[in-house]
């Protein structure tokens, strides 16, 4: 018998060591030191010496009305984005899901808005969105409509923020489902058709429920990554006008290294992990149910 | 039964739809990079115009882009390849030891907002004097591209049946062995999606090196974002460093197409 030595014995454990080191010394290590600060009234600013002060950070965090607001922001940023992502990915697929000539091609250009660099993405939206030589207010005027002030309006910049993320981010569920849909199995359809079913009781009573698991993870990787938007936010409004646009990333971006106040910016850092965890959670429980 | 030629009409229409508006600021971005700034703020917009090449003049002569896409080349290359050094072997032991516990781990990392590591990163590497070192850089960039190569490649694994180790280990081949020359070289459609994938997003990733990069080692995404801020409203120049940031991804997007739609869509997609 060939011996097998103690790499070999043991590679369960050699092999995956040095990932495992790197992760825990780039990630669980800043997140327990964040958690560490977020005690603390750090102030890299304000001379005031370092101490560990229990939740009073928590307490002035949850007390500043700009950072309910950037909470309620967040959430509502993120619902309108995967609101409309969800049905206009979803209606996409449905209609892509054949075979026609070209369909590699249109892959590819779905692909487009995923890979273009959200930085740049984000300053040509902001020369459509230019209040006086836009292309979005010009296509206004045609129509006889008012012009816009769009991401530079207190009321209209979160929704013009949420329209370039759904530019941006409708495809990637729309690839999601299509994979999805070419995975199901032809039968459940063959009999349909036999009894007579509409088109629309297809897609309600087979479609929808084997697809279900499918588009529910793609919709919880889109809220996680919506929650977390911040290139293009900061790229194209830096959080204004006002605090207007600024997200709970953003927020705990400026507090971390235009401020420097660093116990705050723990304190808004531990709630934005906790949400991003929860909905991690989520993730995980979805794919134990369905062995995904 | 043939199509009726009045459905495929409205089909070919659907799909103009569709495309229209996803290509449209693609085109209306390369578009403006070749118009004069009297061609940008004209109204109504113009849809005809002599295109002009100084915008790009302006962005590689004055702005020095090309020390901004060495810089970002760099930095890409060398954390993919590290993390592919670290990925692949604990994506290897993850999907054949079933080791559910570290796929968390690292699905997490990959879920995790990346300003939650980065504040205290900044105070880490400025007390080690790392600011705007390619160190500091790659090893953040490192934490975009491992989770990718990991979470591609553990399931890209678990396709290979067992067998083909298991034959090269009953001639005498260690485990190791087999994996290096055996696993791996089957893999390599794995591992193009993995190499890809997270040169893409380490390209595109704007947060981390606008934090721990300034002159030395600052990257393209940096630069143009710097660049609307510097030079105001200069629209055409603008528009020209965008293509010029945008242009490799997409390249890269067309040449391995089926691997990055394979690779995005995987996190939700048994198989």
């Amino acid at each position: 018998m060939r011996k097998s030595g103690i790499l070999e014995h043991h590679l369960n454990v050699f092999f995956p060591l040095p990932a495992v080191a790197f992760v825990l010394v780039m990630m669980v290590f800043p997140v327990l030191y964040t958690l560490f600060l977020s005690f603390s009234n750090w102030n890299l600013t304000s001379g005031m010496p370092f101490a560990l002060v229990g939740f009073r950070s928590y307490l002035r965090v949850l007390r500043e009305p700009r950072f309910l607001a950037a909470l309620g922001r967040t959430f509502s940023f993120t619902a309108l984005a995967l609101t409309a992502e969800t049905l206009l990915g979803l209606g996409l697929a449905l209609l892509l899901n054949r075979k026609f000539r070209g369909k590699g091609f249109m892959k590819l250009i779905l692909l487009l808005p995923l890979v273009a660099t959200p930085v740049a993405i984000g300053i040509v939206w902001n020369l459509f969105y230019d209040p006086t030589i836009g292309l979005a207010n010009y296509v206004l005027s045609l129509f006889g409509l008012p012009r816009q002030a769009w991401v530079s309006g207190a009321a209209s910049v979160i929704p013009a923020l949420a329209l370039v993320d759904i530019w941006q981010w409708t495809p990637m569920i729309t690839l999601i489902v299509l994979a999805g849909l070419a995975g199901l199995s032809p039968e459940p359809y063959e009999s349909a058709r036999v009894d007579g079913a509409t088109g629309l009781q297809i897609f309600f009573r087979i479609t929808l429920p084997m697809i279900a698991p499918t588009l529910l993870t793609a919709m919880i990787l889109r809220a996680i990554d919506a929650l977390k938007t911040f290139d293009i936010i900061y790229a194209m409004t830096g959080g204004g006008p006002g605090y207007t646009s600024e997200t709970l990333n953003v927020m705990a971006f400026k507090y971390s290294f235009e401020y420097f106040r660093m116990g705050q910016s723990s304190v808004i850092l531990v709630f934005l992990f906790l949400l991003v965890l929860t909905l991690s959670a989520l993730i995980m429980r979805l794919r134990r149910r369905f062995e995904l | 039964m043939k199509p009726h030629p009045l459905r495929k009409l409205g089909f070919a229409l659907i799909l103009v739809l569709i495309a229209g508006p996803v290509l449209f600021p693609f085109v209306w971005m390369l578009a403006s990079s070749f118009k004069t700034q009297v061609d940008i703020i004209a109204w109504p917009p113009r849809i005809l115009f002599s295109p002009i090449l100084e915008n790009y003049r302006k962005v590689f002569q004055e702005q020095n882009f090309l020390k901004y896409f060495v810089n970002s080349s760099i930095v890409g290359v060398t954390s993919v390849a590290f993390s592919l050094l670290l990925g692949l072997p604990a994506a290897y032991s993850i999907a054949r030891f079933r080791q559910k516990r570290l796929s968390v781990l690292i699905l997490v990392a990959r879920l995790m907002p990346g300003i939650s590591f980065l504040m205290p990163w900044y105070i880490i590497f400025s007390r080690l004097k790392l600011m705007d070192s390619y160190t500091a850089l790659i090893l953040s960039h490192m934490l975009i591209a491992l989770p990718i190569v990991v979470w591609i490649m553990s399931s890209y694994f678990e396709t290979i049946p067992i067998e083909m180790e298991e034959s090269a280990m009953v001639d005498g081949a260690t485990r190791q062995r087999a994996f290096l020359s055996i696993i791996l070289p089957v893999s390599s459609p794995g591992i193009v999606t993995a190499i890809t994938l997270s040169f893409i997003f380490s390209w595109n990733n704007f947060m981390f090196s606008q934090v721990l990069s300034m002159e030395k080692t600052k990257t393209l995404p940096i630069a143009v974002y710097n660049f609307v801020s510097y030079a105001e409203v200069d629209w055409g120049a603008v528009m020209a460093a965008a293509v010029a940031i945008m242009a490799p991804a997409i390249l890269l997007t067309m040449i391995f197409q089926k691997y990055v739609v394979k690779g995005l869509t995987m996190g939700a997609v048994k198989g």
